[in-house]
């Protein structure tokens, strides 16, 4: 028998904690060196501080983009494969409703969103991780269109071609960003869901 | 001579101590300058290992490109009415710089594995089989403009003059001493035209004069303007860009 003096709950599985912060060291590089990119030849009337950049110059900035660009969308296959066939995405995910998210949401905002079971997400989570994974799949398919117009002029052409996807690649970048900020923030504020993040685990509330 | 006393009964005295400062100040610096080599992509970009990395990765992409090269893929067409004007000028110098090229004593030198290596001069380039095309220019930075190039087949004017198309590659050389070179399979592509003129005219010296190499399924850089020699080799001949580092496939 088990002690019983701590209760553990199972909060992220192994293929999740490995795949998030493989994940996130991809989109550090992918985000830092995208917008030295960008700045070779802006789409809106400003530019990324160089400081904040990777890359040193354009052609450092495309070496960074298209190494990282592997790790990204092969680490993105071994998760969503994971979450699609263990039943994690079902499990975590849903059900969602808008209904849900608005309210987590306001009650989030207003500091009163309740979050002692931290294996469950709530609906706030929920919209955000799914977001963050349909961002991801959008910049992939966005910059496969920008990288190959030719070859891969079938997805550029539902992009509104060549410079569509650009736009397209540009949004979906700056909407993670915002989300993935959000997330930084949440964790300061919930501290104690980060170790889970690397161990796995979280003490029962009691 | 107070100070020299100091130093040397410094020096006999705490010696291990200096050594430990010194070791725990290198320690620090060394601490900060990976801090910062962390927060400067640059110095970042710059460490050996790094680089090679990088460069093994983007000669892995320029194989990965060429799988998903389709000789067959034809570049979007567009109408006349799409095309940019005026179209931006490129070079790696600015556009005062341009280099006129004398179109009387200009030939076009062949070497390599090529039968018939006599040079071309212009009048017999201008008396091939002509082609169009208005195509999309992609330029590395971003930006795209779409033009008209009018000129020869590459494909036709290789099987003229005797080329081996089992070579691997085309390398160029240029009037203003730019050079850059491309794979056989984008060589025979259709779209690929060794062009003589833009927008109807001959084209002016900003945009290569007397031809440029128009290929819709590479990026710009890609493009040679001003040729006055081309070689077709198996031995890698890079390019000026290419040697600093861009992906040397590039296409689109």
């Amino acid at each position: 028998m088990e002690a019983a003096q701590t209760q553990w709950v199972r909060v992220h599985p192994l293929v999740v904690r490995i795949t998030h912060w493989i994940n996130a060291f991809a989109i550090l590089i992918m985000v830092a060196s995208g917008w030295r990119i960008y700045n070779a030849s802006p789409l809106f009337p400003f530019r990324i501080p160089n400081e904040l950049t990777l890359g040193g110059w354009l052609a450092g900035a495309l070496q960074w983009h298209f190494a990282a660009m592997w790790l990204l969308v092969l680490n993105g296959i071994v998760y969503v494969t994971y979450g699609a066939v263990s039943g994690h995405f079902r499990r975590k995910f849903f059900p969602l409703t808008p209904g849900a998210v608005f309210h987590d949401v306001r009650e989030a905002l207003r500091g009163k969103l309740a979050h002692e079971d931290l294996s469950v997400y709530n609906a706030a989570q929920r919209a955000a991780y799914l977001a963050i994974i349909l961002c991801l799949v959008v910049l992939v398919f966005s910059g496969l269109a920008i990288w190959k117009p030719v070859q891969f002029q079938e997805i550029a052409g539902i992009m509104g071609g060549y410079e569509g996807a650009r736009f397209l690649h540009f949004g979906a970048m700056a909407l993670l960003v915002l989300i993935v900020l959000v997330h930084v923030v949440m964790v300061i504020l919930v501290p104690r869901t980060f170790p889970t993040m690397f161990t796995g685990r979280a003490r029962r509330a009691s | 001579m107070k100070k020299r006393t100091m130093e040397t009964s410094l020096a006999n005295h705490s010696g291990a101590l200096i050594r430990s400062i010194e070791r725990r100040l290198f320690l620090k610096q060394s601490l900060s300058l990976g801090a910062l080599a962390l927060l400067s992509g640059c110095e970042l970009t710059d460490d050996e290992d790094v680089q090679s990395v990088l460069m093994g990765m983007s000669s892995w992409n320029d194989r990965v490109q060429g799988w998903l090269f389709n000789p067959n893929k034809l570049a979007p067409e567009y109408p006349e009415s799409a095309i940019t004007r005026p179209f931006p000028f490129n070079a790696y110098y600015g556009e005062d710089e341009v280099r006129l090229v004398d179109g009387k004593s200009y030939k076009l030198e062949l070497s390599g594995q090529i039968r018939e290596k006599k040079p071309w001069t212009l009048p017999e380039l201008y008396a091939l089989p002509q082609t169009s095309q208005i195509t999309r220019h992609i330029c590395i930075e971003g930006w795209s403009a779409i033009g008209k190039w009018s000129g020869v087949r590459f494909s036709d004017f290789l099987a003229r003059i005797g080329a081996d198309t089992t070579a691997k590659y085309i390398g160029f050389e240029c009037a203003d001493d730019y050079t850059t070179s491309i794979d056989m399979a984008t060589a025979l592509h259709p779209q690929t035209l060794l062009t003589f003129r833009f927008a109807d005219q001959i084209l002016p010296p900003k945009y290569g004069f007397p031809m440029k190499l128009r290929m819709p399924t590479k990026l710009g850089f890609k493009n040679p303007k001003h040729i006055t020699a081309m070689e077709v080799t198996n031995e890698y001949p890079g390019g000026y860009w290419e040697d600093q580092g861009y992906n040397w496939y590039s296409g689109s």
